[in-house]
Parts: structure tokens; C-alpha cells; sequence
């Protein structure tokens, strides 16, 4: 039975697909056959970021619809044995996901996988509540900024009300704290909100800290999930996070300012 | 930065912690928003009608508020009739 989770946010562009696409991958690294859903539909971008988008054939919808089975839309990552996407559709229909139709591909996803790593899209509609109900964790994905951190909050609300579990009555679902585009050097100059900070006021356990890094985009740019960069402040961050979400103890890392050599203080570098 | 913009960083005050400080008042606000049952909006426009039979009021002339605590709730009702 896999445990299914769903990397959330409210607000958007916090970096939750880029979060999706990075857990997914680190789970399938160690071992865990691992599928990632676009719940995005109207706006697929799942598929850009795993570098598989010239591969999606039939999408979410289709099998909802039962236009295709599973095995004919789930897309099977090139470079990793256990990783698969299904790719959301890009149908202008908003209605097209059903609470019904989404219960049933996952539960026939959850037989065979270990995780079923849900992208939320943005906001508090259908879409975004359709991908945090049958969840079993939730990463809230936020930024350290003041609308950020309230749509997270908001979010929190959501999860901890509607959800199959809390219809069920059963216990509820986990809340992991991820804080991304973090600057140490910012939040050094009072100028941006610290982790300590964002921890007191969301108080949920912290998943991890990725820092704002070039190795995002440059990731992005060419459809690699930055958690393969593992050179990467980035790649590396989002491997301690899924440990962490494995049970592992580890340090947090990156969160103070990088001391600059006097070879850079004294010609200066390129950030 | 120079030694001036150090000295006018100071004055102005640290913008993280004035974000902090919002952050947690309207979070610590729409937590307590957010327990409240969905059927209050629906109560309160009701009363509102009930009550306009014997006495002109306007909307916000009426609170109702729930408050839990331990195992029972208070309904909280608050109107406030027009000069006499
Ligand atoms: N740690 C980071 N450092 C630098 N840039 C980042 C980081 N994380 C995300 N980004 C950038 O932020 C943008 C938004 O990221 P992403 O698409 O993952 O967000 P999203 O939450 O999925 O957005 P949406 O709400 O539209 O679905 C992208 O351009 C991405 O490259
Ligand atoms: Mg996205």
C-alpha cells in the first residue's frame, strides 16, 4: 500500500512542482517505486521540469475517463528504474478531475507503488482540494515571505478539515514544513524572514530548507530534477529532506551565510 | 553597504521582524475564524430578519459568536437595539 503525498501550498510559484518532481526522484534514488501526479489541469508543467514532456501520450484525465488504462499513461522515467509521471491534462474543462475518478486511480496506483507523490496546483479550488484529500502527508511548500506563509497557514486549515481522514475520522494527516528560496545572507540583514521565524508562527515539523539557488533554473532549463545535480546547494538540500521524510536524522544544512575565501572578497565573484 | 546605509538600515528597523509580528496576528486571528462552524453566516442573516420584525436594526447590529470550551460550546449572541 503506498503512502500517498501531497506537496501543497496555496499561494503559487513557491516552488511546489519543483518540490514534486525533486522528492519524487530522491525516493525512487533509494529504492522506493515512486509515481508523481500532475494535478495541475489546464496548466501541465510536471513533465517540463521531469524532462519527459515530448513522452505524454495519455494524461490524468484520459484515465479518469477511462479513455486509456493506467499502464498506457503512466510515462517511465529514462533515467531511474523505479520512477514513473503521470502527466495532468491540458483540457480548458476545470471540471474534468472528479472526486470519484481521482479515488479510483489512486487506489489502484497506491496497489502497486510505495509513494504516490501528488503536485498540487496552486490556490484553494477544486483541483488543489482534490490533490490534499486522499493524503497521508502533506509538504507545505513555503516561502519566507509574509503571503506566503499565510496561504500556508491557510492550507494547514484545509488539511487538518477536508481530507478523506478527517471525514474518516482517522488520524490526521502529517504536515511536513518545507521552507524553499531561503537567503541566508537576506535573512542575516533582517531583510527576510529566518527559519526559526516561519517555524514559530506555521509550527509544524520542519522537512527541510532549500536555498534559492541558480541550480533551480539551470535544472529546470534542462528537464533534470534538481536533486540529481547533487554538486548542487539545492540538489543536496532536497536529498537531506527526503531522508528526513524517510525517518532519517540530519543536520540542516545551508542555512547560514557561505563565507566568502579572500580570493573572492578580493576580486569579487559572481553570485 | 557603507557605514551610512548601516546606520540607516538601524533606524529604519528590521523588516523580517515587523513581518513576524504581523504574521503572527493575523494568522493567531484567522486560526480562530477558521473553527467556527459554517452555518454562522446563515444563522446571524436569519436573525437579523427575526428580530427586524420588532425592532429596526441594521445587519452588523448583530454578533453571534461560538466559543469552545472543554467538551461544551457557548453560542454567543450580541445585539444592539437603536436609541429609544
Ligand atoms: N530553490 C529555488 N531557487 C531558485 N529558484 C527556484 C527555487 N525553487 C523554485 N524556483 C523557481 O521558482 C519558479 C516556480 O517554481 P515551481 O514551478 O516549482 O512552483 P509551483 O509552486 O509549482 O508553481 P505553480 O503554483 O504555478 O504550480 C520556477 O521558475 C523555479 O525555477
Ligand atoms: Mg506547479
Amino acid at each position: 500500500m503506498a503512502k500517498i503525498i501531497v506537496v501543497t501550498s496555496g499561494k503559487g510559484g513557491v516552488g511546489k512542482t519543483t518540490t514534486s518532481a525533486a522528492i519524487g526522484t530522491g525516493l525512487a534514488l533509494r529504492g522506493h517505486k515512486t509515481v508523481i501526479v500532475d494535478f495541475d489541469v489546464g496548466l501541465r508543467n510536471l513533465d517540463l521540469i521531469m524532462g519527459c514532456e515530448r513522452r505524454v501520450v495519455y494524461d490524468f484525465v484520459n484515465v479518469v475517463n477511462e479513455e486509456a488504462n493506467l499502464q498506457q499513461a503512466l510515462i517511465k522515467d529514462k533515467r531511474l528504474e523505479n520512477l514513473y509521471v503521470l502527466a495532468a491534462s491540458q483540457t480548458r474543462d476545470k471540471d474534468a478531475l472528479t472526486q470519484d475518478g481521482v479515488e479510483k486511480v489512486l487506489t489502484e496506483l497506491a496497489k502497486d507503488f510505495d509513494f504516490v507523490i501528488c503536485d498540487s496546483p496552486a490556490g484553494i479550488e477544486k483541483g488543489a482540494s482534490l490533490a490534499m484529500y486522499f493524503a497521508d502527508e502533506a509538504i507545505v511548500v513555503t516561502n519566507p515571505e509574509v503571503s506566503s506563509v499565510r496561504d500556508s497557514d491557510r492550507m494547514l486549515g484545509l488539511l487538518s478539515s477536508k481530507s478523506r481522514r478527517a471525514a474518516n475520522n482517522e488520524e490526521p494527516i502529517k504536515e511536513h514544513l518545507l521552507l524553499t528560496r531561503y537567503n541566508p545572507e537576506r535573512v542575516s540583514k533582517g531583510e527576510m524572514l529566518g527559519v526559526e521565524d516561519v517555524e514559530e508562527i506555521l509550527a509544524i515539523r520542519l522537512l527541510g530548507v532549500i536555498p534559492e539557488s541558480t541550480a533551480v533554473l539551470k535544472a529546470s532549463n534542462s528537464g533534470v530534477p534538481v536533486i540529481l545535480d547533487d554538486q548542487s546547494d539545492a540538489g543536496q538540500a532536497y536529498s537531506d529532506a527526503v531522508d528526513r521524510l524517510l525517518g532519517k536524522e540530519m543536520p540542516h544544512r545551508f542555512l547560514d551565510v557561505k563565507k566568502k575565501g579572500w580570493m573572492e572578497r578580493l576580486f569579487g565573484g559572481r553570485e | 553597504m557603507n557605514i551610512f546605509d548601516f546606520f540607516r538600515d538601524r533606524k529604519k528597523g528590521n523588516t523580517a521582524s515587523v513581518a513576524k509580528e504581523r504574521l503572527q496576528i493575523i494568522v493567531a486571528h484567522e486560526r480562530g475564524q477558521r473553527n467556527t462552524p459554517d452555518y454562522l453566516p446563515a444563522l446571524q442573516k436569519e436573525l437579523v430578519e427575526v428580530i427586524r420584525k420588532y425592532v429596526a436594526i441594521d445587519n452588523d447590529d448583530v454578533h453571534v459568536a461560538l466559543e469552545n470550551q472543554g467538551s461544551c460550546s457557548i453560542l454567543e449572541l450580541n445585539i444592539t437595539l437603536p436609541d429609544r
